[in-house]
């Protein structure tokens, strides 16, 4: 065990001479914990709007007014020309395009109904279909608003009504960037110790210094163990530097009892430290490792319910989903950062990563041989 | 020439050469477009909701009958306290609870009035808002169902047409976005840590010290990724027509053209990046940092510029890829021709000029 | 002089159907300089590894420092030393700390250690350097820091791999110095190299030709037996036969 000690010594010693080492573990995730929130905001407002009046009447005027005030819409254009509208939803300066025709109002009125046009950028389907339900909603606003002016007041007493009042329990503000940041700091810290645990031994295979340890009594299990323990402390020192820096900069206040955050964090780097001496036992150069660990840190990134939900996904991609231990720990993040869940909450969580930590740390193990 | 030729094909045995950086290269791109085009969405669906019915009224029933037939929901019912409702979405087990109140029945028929609670688990504030959104539609529907006259009068019909993706499929939106990536992947990570490893390994001297000139054996080491995008272009294409229904509506020429343009630039990006780091390890991060974040963050294809800060915005304008997914979009999917991109090519071959000029007189200095 | 350090028996290692040690028998004694011979391709590293645990032989028995290579490798490990091609001292760390973690590694307290840095610090004179990263040292003085951390825990036998390429003469010379110094504390010496002069500075040498030891002898012995003047004409005769070659 004493053969640990002077591993780890060399490991700390040779991390903090390498010059980038500060920059990869503080100012890099740094940048990305201001940067992707910012950036992975799926609330969708601010949609460009072209709108072809050609009637030019009070209620036309209205209705724009309507829309326009209702905190979604930008108005892109307002224009007489249809040809001058289409052209804007080609150039992206128009998300939708509305058309009144001429003698909207009246013809209301006159003939009980009619139609108004309404063209959609559909490339982006959520955003379309957003943009329209809003609109839709609005419309639907102003035409329960002209019924009630022109239509007797009795006949309408006898519609019933369903309210539904929403609450909105543990971020009532809906803020996004209250979900978006515990998640973005599990990608930090998977990437940071991950990728680096398994960079460090790849270096050490192209550079021949294993296998001077090779001849050395130190044994298999001490060899990894010092080359693992180290990449755990610098795991668990940038999560803390995430914790403080979510709480400098977002003012995010873990719900939840931050121990147990902690203990997951070390269930976890066990199991994601096991994935990156797998990926350096398959690997022979630095490229190799690169190449390998991108793909999967990127599978691992679209996969996990970082960005888009797992409820979502196909039942296959759901089961992939599961097989990823940073699935589970971004859940847990939100659960307990967001609603306060306790221990009992992530049992089963806790149970899985550790299972699958298990199961890669044995397999990369058995794949390390000292001897050819 | 004839040594111009040697050293190419020394290039393009290395890159294929090790199979498993290969694998990566190509793997990319599909599977990017395997996840995007199967597995993820925006949309929420199959959302584990709770109904706590305390009415068990035909009311009641109907409405928990409707939302059972949506593909939004997953219904568990059972009676539960609030708080019962608070542990149940600590552990997870549910994301929104709909209760209704014990005379919902019987209030709509002599009050006309009644209401239902909806709480949300507005962790995720998307899918909170969406869920109770389509919760309160299927109420909004079955309210209409109720009312004695069956159609309104004095109503506003909007007719919609949806343009360039009527199915509102995912795709569409990414396709470009996934070509810009791997494109960007390729030639600027690749290359850079490519041509550091030489330095690294200390076999960079030997290549300066041959005959060739220092900028083609640069463009040697460019080549093979060239090679390797226009494959990887050609893939994800051939990929997005027939296996995502995609179909490219506009020029296929211009399009090639456009990205040969994004090709350049990125090269450019890539010899850039190595001639300021020294490290494999720098280079990869460097480009990680330097490129590929701002391109899937600011390109526009998985998060909406328009919702992004200012000063964010502001940052995308000196993103090369979303210039290019402008183009993209414009050329592949509205079918738009040449006249319609000519200011984003031209700020696009603005770019490609001036990465490649900066970067030539860098790795000039360098070699001094 | 007479304890057997090393003693093989027909050890044998095959990669599939390529037998790259063919069945070799010998014995090295302790205290002994032993030099390892042959040409590239002979077999001599693949031998060398055998020996040190780096790789398990297809057949054959082998005992270094009296353990079992097949039983107790690890044993092995704790009474040899072991000098690669690449010197495989950490760049980035100093020449003290290479010590220290070499010396820890193999069991010293921290205070023999210490006893131990202070002592190779004076014999190599590298008092101004003793901070400084190995990056920082010239190729010669890295060759001569590789081998004293190699022997720091003075162990049995140290194995030393190619341990002269790319320095001058005078360099080399001091290299020997140190090998020899070693050899006299009852070090045993087991040396693979290139350099044919450094044969004759070996006690007994051995040529490996095509997986076999064609030739074991003190370097007097050899030179008589082949008739030749010095030892790049004993290995010429003997590698004229070789059919493996690079």
């Amino acid at each position: 065990m004493r053969a640990l000690r002077f591993l780890m010594q060399k490991e700390f010693r040779q991390m903090f001479r390498d010059k980038g080492f500060t920059g990869r573990l503080f100012i890099a995730p740094a940048i990305q914990l201001i940067l992707l929130p910012m950036a992975a905001n799926y609330t969708i407002k601010n949609i460009n709007i072209a709108i072809v009046d050609h009637d030019h009447s009070i209620e036309s005027q209205k209705l724009s007014n309507k829309i326009l005030s209702s905190g979604y819409f930008k108005l892109a254009d307002y224009t007489d020309f249809n040809s001058k509208a289409n052209k804007l939803i080609e150039n992206d300066k128009a998300d939708l395009v509305l058309e009144l025709p001429k003698g909207f109002a009246r013809d209301i009125i006159n003939q009980n109904n009619e139609k108004i046009a309404i063209e959609v950028n559909a490339i982006n389907g959520v955003k379309a279909s957003i943009g329209f339900g809003y609109l839709s909603g609005i419309i639907n606003d102003y035409n329960n608003a002209l019924r009630l002016q022109w239509v007797v007041p009795q006949e309408t007493n006898a519609i019933p009504t369903i309210v539904t009042s929403a609450s909105y329990w543990y971020n009532p503000s809906l803020t996004y960037y209250i979900y978006m940041v515990p998640a973005i700091l599990v990608s930090l810290i998977t990437g940071v110790a991950g990728l680096s645990a398994a960079f460090n031994i790849v270096k050490e295979k192209e550079m021949g210094t294993i296998e001077q340890i090779n001849v050395t009594p130190i044994k298999k299990y001490e060899f990894i163990l010092g080359k693992l323990l180290p990449f755990l402390a610098v795991g668990a020192v940038v999560f803390t530097f995430g914790l403080l820096f979510s709480w400098a900069i977002y003012r995010i206040v873990p719900l939840g009892n931050i121990a147990v955050l902690y203990l997951f964090m070390f269930v976890f780097l066990f199991a994601i430290l096991g994935f990156g001496l797998l990926i350096s036992t398959y690997s022979q150069t630095q490229q190799q490792a690169n190449s390998i660990m991108f793909l999967f840190m990127m599978v691992f990134n679209m996969m996990s319910g970082l960005y888009t939900p797992i409820d979502s996904m196909p039942g296959w991609a759901q089961f992939v989903s599961h097989l990823f231990p940073i699935s589970y720990f971004i859940e847990v993040m939100r659960m307990v950062v967001i609603k306060g869940s306790g221990l009992h909450d992530i049992r089963i969580h806790m149970l899985c990563v550790f299972l699958i930590g298990l199961v890669l740390n044995t397999w990369a193990i058995l794949n390390y041989r000292k001897t050819t | 020439m004839k040594q111009f030729f040697s050293f190419i094909k020394k290039e393009f045995a290395h890159v294929f050469r090790d199979r498993k950086t290969l694998v990566m290269l190509f793997g990319f791109p599909i599977v990017q477009i395997v996840l995007f085009g199967f597995a993820l969405t925006n949309e929420i669906k199959n959302a584990n909701i709770i109904v706590v019915d305390n009415a068990k009224d035909q009311a009641s029933l109907q409405l928990i009958d409707k939302m059972e037939g949506t593909k939004f929901f997953h219904v568990q019912k059972t009676l539960l306290t609030p708080s019962q409702i608070d542990a149940a979405f600590k552990e997870g087990k549910a994301k929104l609870a709909v209760v209704f109140p014990a005379n919902f029945y019987n209030d709509l028929l002599h009050l006309n009035k009644a209401s239902i609670q909806v709480i949300a688990d507005a962790s995720d504030p998307n899918t909170a808002v969406t869920l109770t959104n389509y919760v309160t539609s299927i109420v909004n529907d079955y309210q209409a169902q109720l009312s004695p006259t069956a159609s309104m009068p004095y109503t506003i019909v909007p007719e919609v047409r949806m343009l360039y993706n009527p199915d509102l499929k995912g795709a569409p939106n990414f396709v470009p976005g996934v070509m810009a990536m791997v494109l960007l992947l390729v030639c600027v990570m690749m290359t850079s840590v490519s041509i550091v490893r030489e330095k690294e390994m200390g076999t960079m001297e030997i290549l300066l010290v041959s005959p060739v000139k220092p900028l083609l054996v640069i463009i040697a080491k460019a080549l093979p990724y060239l090679a390797l995008s226009i494959v990887n272009l050609a893939v994800i294409l051939v990929l997005s027509v027939y296996a995502l229904d995609v179909p490219i509506k506009g020029s296929i020429l211009l399009l090639v053209a456009e990205s040969i343009l994004l090709i350049i630039t990125a090269l450019a990006l890539g010899l850039l990046i190595s001639t300021i780091t020294s490290s494999q390890q720098s280079a990869m991060f460097a480009s990680m940092l330097g490129m590929m974040l701002p391109t899937m963050l600011l390109s526009g294809y998985l998060f909406p510029i328009e919702n992004m800060p200012v000063v964010l915005q502001v940052i995308s304008n000196i993103v090369p890829a979303r210039w290019y997914y402008v183009i993209v979009k414009a050329v592949m999917l509205k079918g738009l021709g040449f006249g319609a991109v000519w200011k984003e090519t031209l700020i696009l071959t603005g770019m490609a000029v001036g990465f490649t000029a900066l970067s030539l007189r860098n790795f000039k200095i360098r070699l001094e | 002089m007479n304890e057997t350090v090393i003693k093989t028996n027909k050890l044998t290692k095959r990669f599939g159907d390529f037998v790259a040690v063919d069945e070799i028998s010998f014995e090295v004694y302790k205290g002994e300089i032993f030099g390892f011979l042959g040409a590239n391709g002979a077999g001599k590293t693949t031998a060398m590894r055998l020996l040190c645990g780096l790789s398990i032989p297809t057949s054959g028995e082998a005992t270094v420092a009296g353990f079992d290579v097949f039983k107790q490798p690890e044993e092995i490990k704790k009474n040899i030393g072991y000098m690669s091609q690449k010197f495989s001292l950490y760049e980035d760390l100093s020449v003290k700390e290479n010590i220290e973690f070499y010396g820890g590694i193999y069991g010293l307290s921290t205070k023999e250690i210490k006893a131990k840095s202070t002592e190779l610090i004076d014999t190599l004179g590298l008092h101004n350097e003793a901070d400084k990263l190995v990056s920082s040292l010239p190729l010669g003085w890295k060759q001569k820091l590789s081998f004293s951390v190699a022997v720091v825990h003075t162990p049995k036998i140290v194995f030393l791999d190619e341990p002269t390429g790319g320095v001058d003469p005078s360099m080399r010379r001091q290299f020997w110095d140190l090998i020899y110094n070693a050899a006299d504390r009852g070090i045993t010496i087991f040396v693979t190299t290139h350099y044919l002069d450094e044969a004759e500075y070996c006690n007994r040498v051995s040529i490996m030709v095509d997986g076999k030891i064609e030739a074991l002898d003190s370097p007097a012995g050899l030179r008589k037996t082949y008739e030749a003047t010095n030892m790049d004409e004993v290995f010429y005769k003997l590698a004229r036969k070789a059919k493996r070659s690079e």
